[in-house]
């Protein structure tokens, strides 16, 4: 009888205990709620700015943000690693849980519009922007790139530029080469560097983004601004003869890259060009901020840089922006933050420390190194161009879809079966 | 005739057939099965449960961000079978298992049967074998990817020696011959991450082999070697026979192990160029995550849980025979 009845004690026990738990779990979510009448729901930053720079340009950001409104709580919600995409996993799940966080980090273009918008999950910022009066504080161009049907749906915060050629100037300077403007130059560059055992081109494709990078790079040189826009609406196929053309200098230039690209990623092959083992890398211009943070380079002594072959004037555009999801609980909270991303005082905190430009047109050159107020220069004159690797020109499924026909090209340089597989690729773009 | 010293696990106490007959109820059953119900609810809710519902994914249309249950039939999994990504992926599953198993069945034999000559220093050896256990496969790869970089790793001693491996950069595919979309062969680039996991993974196959050798009596070697048997004859025609049961585990565990890797050739190789070293949980991985294809995702996840389930549920059937 007494084992019966401390065996019933034990099983009570257990399920008080597991009661408890649930219980003190509503308890506290209740506590959040009686807070959030008071102080305000938390402000969920979502962002995959954990690297050197940005970071800490993402806490110069909310610094700013909480000296103008200290009622309001932040939480830096940065998920590490993969160039955003484990953050892009996590996120994900949670919008799919209707768990969005407050605001989150995503890349104008097809990301937001084909991703988010398309499947009715944010809401139109058009007010915020008639507000505050951003509407011609940004070039139209990117702000078409945050619109669908008319409304914008997120606040451009940064600029990164796709189309940069970086070079080691020593390994230029020694051999007597200038940078090569056109895709014949180029060759010919890179004939000479080979043939006196310098490595011509640096590529690090073991995340295979980077080699889609160089490609798409080469797309634009190819095809010209106009066209490159006309794969992505479906204008132009992608067996037209310039892309085929486009899949041929690309192949080419395949030819004059480092033996152990699929070993590294594109910090590593970024170091073969700072030491002198390779002069040339075609990489976004993050890449600036590890020369000059990480390897401690100078800008225009170490290394220089010029728009890929056939791309000047062509800005290859790469841009962090942030939105409001629907469901929010504290809208108006977020939409002071926002409102802060795209003022000028934001975008000047923020920029020179991550690196990148500035989105709005207005901001202070000054504040900016060398490369920047040429950037920016460059930014208000060049035409637009989305970038395909970073998922501005197209979902994020067809991406990754050429991201593996890329890969297969890379080792097997089948021109066909590359342009086989994007057009099939394609077909599903337009449903 | 030698499985009449079979090493069984010890056998389950009488008790249970006794309580059948009698099929009272007891306090003790009622508590038991109190304790067990939260257990068993929460693993077919959570386990089965969520097997079912991605089975039920895989044959959906869901391949974007908003999720689409209309019924695909098998669609995506025709596709994946005519994927160039997936058959490579098939392709280096099993030659990664196959290799991966063999090595670690031979090296834990061996270096199990020498740990065993009563050698001085032996808890110092079997410590070192079985501390590649401690680490994570996320770190075993870092290391290992380093060690086997073709620019910066052993290549720094081995290139003076005259020789110069590409490692897990290497697109070649040993005896290749078209299959599918693929050249079917062993990728030498599977080797370099074989020879990581290995070096993990053999330690713990030491560990279950020196177990089992404790537990061969003494009488049976000294049996063998009055009947006149070599050392050879007598590891070879006896020895190794009595650990079969212990291969059959070791082959379980590494079976399900190789099968589902993902953090090791992640960390170390990602998927390679050509696909050389991609993994079904790594396509899975990307394709779900990154390219939002949750269906297809999902049937990869199918195909892989039925790969495993080739290896599990015979040893189960067999090993529930061996109960009752």
């Amino acid at each position: 009888m007494r084992k019966k009845a401390s065996a019933w004690l034990a099983l009570a026990l257990g399920v008080g205990m597991a009661l408890s738990g649930c219980s003190s779990n509503s308890s506290s979510s209740d506590d959040a709620k009686q807070g959030s009448q008071k102080a305000g729901e938390k402000l969920e930053i979502f962002s995959w700015w954990t690297g050197a720079g940005e970071e800490d340009g993402l806490k110069a950001l909310i610094k700013l943000f909480q000296e103008k409104h200290p009622d309001i709580e932040v939480e830096n919600a940065a998920v590490a690693g993969g160039a955003g995409t484990n953050a892009k996993a996590v996120l994900a799940s949670r919008m799919q849980g209707d768990d969005p966080p407050s605001t989150f980090q995503v890349h104008g273009g097809a990301e937001l519009n084909e991703g988010w918008v398309a499947a009715g999950k944010m809401e139109p910022l058009n007010d915020l922007y008639e507000q505050e009066g951003w509407m011609d504080k940004f070039p139209e161009a990117l702000i078409d790139m945050v619109s669908k049907d008319g409304n914008i749906y997120s606040v451009p915060v940064n600029i990164h530029r796709g189309n940069v050629l970086w070079y080691n100037k020593k390994v230029f300077a020694d051999n007597g080469l200038q940078p090569p403007k056109t895709f014949d130059e180029f060759f010919e560059v890179a004939d000479q560097l080979k043939a006196k055992g310098v490595t011509p081109l640096a590529l690090g494709d073991k995340e295979p983004w980077t080699a889609t990078h160089l490609f798409e790079t080469v797309l634009l040189g190819t095809l010209g601004t106009d066209n490159y826009q006309k794969l992505w609406n479906g204008e132009l196929s992608f067996d037209a003869p310039q892309v085929k053309q486009a899949v041929e200098t690309f192949k080419k230039m395949l030819g004059y890259i480092n033996e152990d690209h699929s070993s590294r990623n594109w910090q590593d092959a970024a170091q073969l060009v700072a030491e002198g083992k390779a002069a040339m890398y075609v990489m976004g211009d993050w890449a600036k901020g590890y020369f000059v943070n990480d390897l401690k380079l100078k800008v225009n002594e170490d290394f220089g840089y010029v728009p890929t072959p056939n791309t000047d004037g062509k800005f290859m555009v790469i841009t962090d922006t942030f939105g409001l999801p629907k469901g929010v609980k504290n809208p108006d909270d977020v939409k002071k933050f926002l409102a802060l991303l795209g003022s000028v005082e934001g975008q000047d905190a923020f920029n020179p420390l991550k690196g990148s430009i500035p989105a709005r047109i207005d901001a202070d050159p000054s504040k900016y190194d060398e490369y920047g107020k040429q950037t920016m220069e460059d930014f208000k004159n060049a035409e637009l161009a989305p970038s395909l690797a970073h998922g501005s020109a197209a979902a994020e499924g067809f991406v990754t879809k050429v991201n593996q026909a890329i890969n297969i090209f890379v080792t097997q340089k089948d021109v066909n079966s590359l342009i086989d597989t994007l057009v099939s690729a394609a077909a599903e773009l337009k449903k | 005739m030698m499985e009449t010293v079979k090493i069984a696990p010890a056998k389950e106490t009488t008790t249970v057939p006794v309580a059948r007959k009698k099929r009272k109820w007891t306090a003790d059953h009622w508590l038991a099965t109190a304790f067990l119900a939260p257990s068993v609810v929460l693993i077919f809710l959570f386990v089965y449960g969520f097997i079912g519902w991605t089975g039920y994914v895989s044959v959906s249309n869901w391949n974007s961000l908003v999720p689409d249950w209309s019924f695909a039939g098998l669609k995506n999994y025709q596709y994946l079978f005519q994927d160039f990504r997936f058959q490579a992926d098939l392709r280096n599953t099993i030659v990664f298992t196959v290799l991966f198993i063999a090595v670690v069945i031979v090296l834990g034999q061996l270096l199990a049967i020498l740990l065993d000559q009563k050698l001085r220093g032996e808890s110092l050896f079997r410590n070192i074998f079985f501390f590649p256990m401690a680490l994570s496969f996320v770190v075993t790869g870092v290391v290992w990817q380093w060690l086997f970089n073709p620019s910066t790793g052993v290549n720094l001693f081995l290139k003076p020696l005259g020789l110069d491996s590409k490692w897990y950069t290497d697109t070649t595919i040993l005896g290749g011959f078209q299959w599918g979309k693929i050249e079917f062969g062993i990728p030498l680039a599977m080797i370099a991450v074989m020879v990581a996991a290995v070096w993990q993974m053999t330690g713990f196959a030491v560990a279950m082999y020196l177990a089992g050798l404790r537990a061969i009596p003494d009488e049976v070697r000294e049996a063998a070697r009055m009947d006149g048997a070599t050392e050879l004859q007598l590891y070879w025609k006896i020895i190794l026979p009595l650990l079969r049961p212990i291969t059959v585990s070791v082959i379980i565990i590494m079976a399900h192990i190789s099968l589902k890797i993902f953090d090791l050739i992640y960390a170390m190789t990602g998927p390679g160029a050509n696909f050389v070293t991609d993994v079904p949980g790594v396509y899975m991985f990307e394709t779900t995550f990154r390219g939002n294809y949750y269906a297809n995702g999902a049937a990869i996840a199918i195909v892989m849980l039925l790969s495993v389930a080739i290896f599990i549920v015979p040893y189960l059937i067999s090993s529930r025979k061996g109960e009752s």
